[in-house]
């Protein structure tokens, strides 16, 4: 089983996070990138699936701040290769991103034909598409999303995968492969691997490079972003200060006198 | 006709789907300044009674096909674009859910054409569509527009109320044709929810923990506060899917909507995501370490602060009140 896993870096929104003196964007200056959550989920599931299946686990990631670590902790993790793919501009928006993405998929050797191609569902930054359905449309493959499971049959070349839908429901579906897939949840939380490794991995396996269409290739983005702001608080929640005592007092007040207590 | 509105219809197990009508409410403030029709799109097998529903729209252009039996999100985005193409519509409203997810995007792409994700609101200013868009989990808001047509708006749960976008009167039905190949990805079967101990959508009072509650045995702390106040513990996603709490305690998009008199929110950011299958509570509590956390903006009641303190003093006090 030959599995492709794309990832990609989010700016963590438990710092807090400023707009661009432009109003246009993000200040990168004060930003700190992670791994978008549901990418970190798309690659555990790869690699229970190479667990399950025997195959490669290869891992291509748009180049970003601190993407390195994640490629080596990838790596320390039991993915098989690694490449980042540079030449991406701030600011660059999630179908450009694609548009990179596929052609360097396409260009590269070795990294295409894969039986599976994952990422994460959805990213918080992803305002002008999605991933996952922006692959699959230019690879021309078939593509499921919101997947929380995946089986695979290789001398079938088919998979049967479980997408969530509201209140709890599942469903299962059947895709030929090869098969685009948004992970929203892997089967188990993502693995934990201690630093020591992700060291080992940084001194004994390189990460590949691989070039990308610039911001002008694409062409530009059809969604122009005017303005960005924090939100106004709307509903304004009325704040409680004071000792936690004190706030469970002034709460439970309020429970009484809205009859819920 | 070219220009006009459009609100992709969303069925859903022989539903049309509550979000539908908050799209058409959406549509139809869009249209009638724009001076449009508002046209409903519904791809379906078998369904065309469904589209009787759909009359806040000028017209329901009903597609059906054995290949949109079940909503497809590759075979609805090729049936969409053949109609776009025919029609060339200036917007195109699609929900933001699980069962539609992917449909805007592909059909976005397969057009060439523009696609905005994440709207909250959409409003016309000198005759052009300006989307109001919640991006990063709720802690930024943007306005985006879009070169090119037809704009296709992926729109949140809640823009409007579904009530809005009912109508008594019935709506001019056409037949469109498209012409479908068979679906690549074929839907098995539907796998229903385990039915949980209890049903949380029926509960009075609901103590919710997120991620800041940061281990399993702080999951107590709420429990504890859950039972006091007779109500039962929910989450977020990540508290289920670290294994804390059962699927069936899921609050959100992928879990259950809830409406109970209270709910307390432990640790939890407010995302788009989780608030959606909240919002409607009586009476709103967050508590969260970040001052900036949107969880704030839905609340009633705010606290800045460790939820591991502020929990079992609740809890105590509750405790005595009641006696
Ligand atoms: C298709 C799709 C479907 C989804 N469905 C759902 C769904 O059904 N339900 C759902 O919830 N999410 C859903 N999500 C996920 C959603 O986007 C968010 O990732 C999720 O809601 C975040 O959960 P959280 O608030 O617990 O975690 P985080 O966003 O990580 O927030 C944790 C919060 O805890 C606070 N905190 C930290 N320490 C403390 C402390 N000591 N005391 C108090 N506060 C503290 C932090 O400030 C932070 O605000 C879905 C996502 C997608 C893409
Ligand atoms: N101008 C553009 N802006 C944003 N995305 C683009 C643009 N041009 C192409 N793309 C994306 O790149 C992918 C490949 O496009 P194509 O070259 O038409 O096959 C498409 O799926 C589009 O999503």
């Amino acid at each position: 089983m030959k599995i492709l896993v794309l990832l990609k870096m989010v700016p963590d929104v438990v710092e807090e996070l400023e707009v661009a003196p432009d109003g246009k964007g993000l200040d990168l200056e004060f930003l700190r990138m992670i791994l978008s959550e549901p990418d970190d989920h798309a690659l555990e599931e790869a690699l229970i699936l190479k667990e399950r299946y025997g195959g490669s686990v290869t891992v291509a990631a748009l180049d970003a701040p601190d993407v390195d670590d994640v490629l080596y902790t990838a790596l320390a993790k039991g993915a098989d290769r690694v490449v980042k793919v540079a030449d991406i501009e701030p600011g660059t928006t999630t179908r450009m991103a694609a548009a990179a993405l596929s052609g360097v998929l396409r260009e590269s050797t070795g990294l295409l034909p894969a039986d599976l191609i994952l990422t994460g569902s959805q990213a918080i930054d992803d305002l002008d598409g999605l991933i996952a359905p922006l692959l699959a449309h230019s690879l021309e493959l078939p593509y499921v999303g919101i997947v929380t499971q995946v089986r695979a049959d290789e001398a079938a070349k088919t998979a049967t995968v479980i997408k969530e839908y509201p209140g709890g429901v599942r469903g299962e579906f059947e895709t030929p492969l090869p098969v685009v897939l948004g992970i929203q949840s892997a089967e188990k939380p993502p693995r934990y691997v201690p630093v020591a490794k992700v060291r080992a991995a940084m001194k004994s396996q390189p990460i590949e490079t691989a070039g990308a269409l610039t911001a002008a290739d694409a062409g530009g983005p059809l969604a122009e972003l005017v303005a960005m702001n924090k939100p106004m608080v709307t509903g304004a929640a009325e704040m409680i200060e004071g000792s936690p005592e004190d706030i469970a007092g002034r709460l439970c007040g309020i429970f009484a006198e809205r009859g819920v207590l | 006709m070219a220009g006009n509105i459009w609100v992709v219809a969303e069925q859903w197990r022989g539903e049309i789907s509550e979000v539908s009508f908050e799209l058409l409410a959406l549509g139809r403030e869009v249209a009638d300044q724009l001076g449009v029709p508002l046209e409903a799109v519904l791809m379906a097998e078998g369904r065309k009674e469904s589209a009787g529903a759909l009359g806040k729209a000028d017209v329901v252009l009903y597609a059906d096909h054995s290949s949109l039996a079940e909503p497809i999100p590759d075979v609805c985005a090729e049936a969409l674009v053949q109609l776009a193409q025919e029609r060339r519509p200036r917007a195109i409203l699609v929900a933001l859910t699980n069962v539609s997810m992917g449909i805007g995007t592909l059909a976005a792409a397969k057009l060439s054409a523009p696609g905005i994700n994440f709207c909250t609101d959409l409003k016309v200013a000198d005759g052009r569509i300006e989307a109001q868009c919640v991006l990063y989990g709720g802690k930024m808001e943007a306005t985006v527009t879009a070169h090119g047509e037809p704009a296709i708006l992926g729109i949140w749960p809640g823009a409007r109320s579904p009530e809005k976008g009912r109508a008594t009167q019935a709506p001019a039905v056409e037949d469109v044709t498209v012409t479908l190949p068979e679906p690549r990805v074929r839907l098995k079967r539907y796998l229903e929810p385990e039915a949980g101990d209890i049903d949380i959508s029926q509960q009075d009072a609901l103590v919710a923990v997120g991620r800041g509650i940061q281990s399993k045995d702080n999951v107590a702390l709420a429990e504890e506060l859950a039972e006091t106040l007779g109500g039962a513990i929910c989450g977020s996603r990540p508290v289920i899917d670290q294994g804390w709490l059962p699927l069936s305690r899921q609050v959100g998009k992928s879990g259950l909507s809830v409406k109970p008199r209270l709910y307390v929110a432990a640790g939890v950011s407010g995302a788009p995501e989780h608030v959606e299958g909240m919002k409607n509570a009586s009476l709103i509590v967050a508590i969260n370490s970040d001052p900036q956390a949107p969880i704030f903006n839905v609340a009633h009641y705010g606290i800045v602060g460790d939820a591991m303190d502020v929990l079992p003093a609740l809890t105590e006090a509750v405790r005595a009140r009641k006696g």
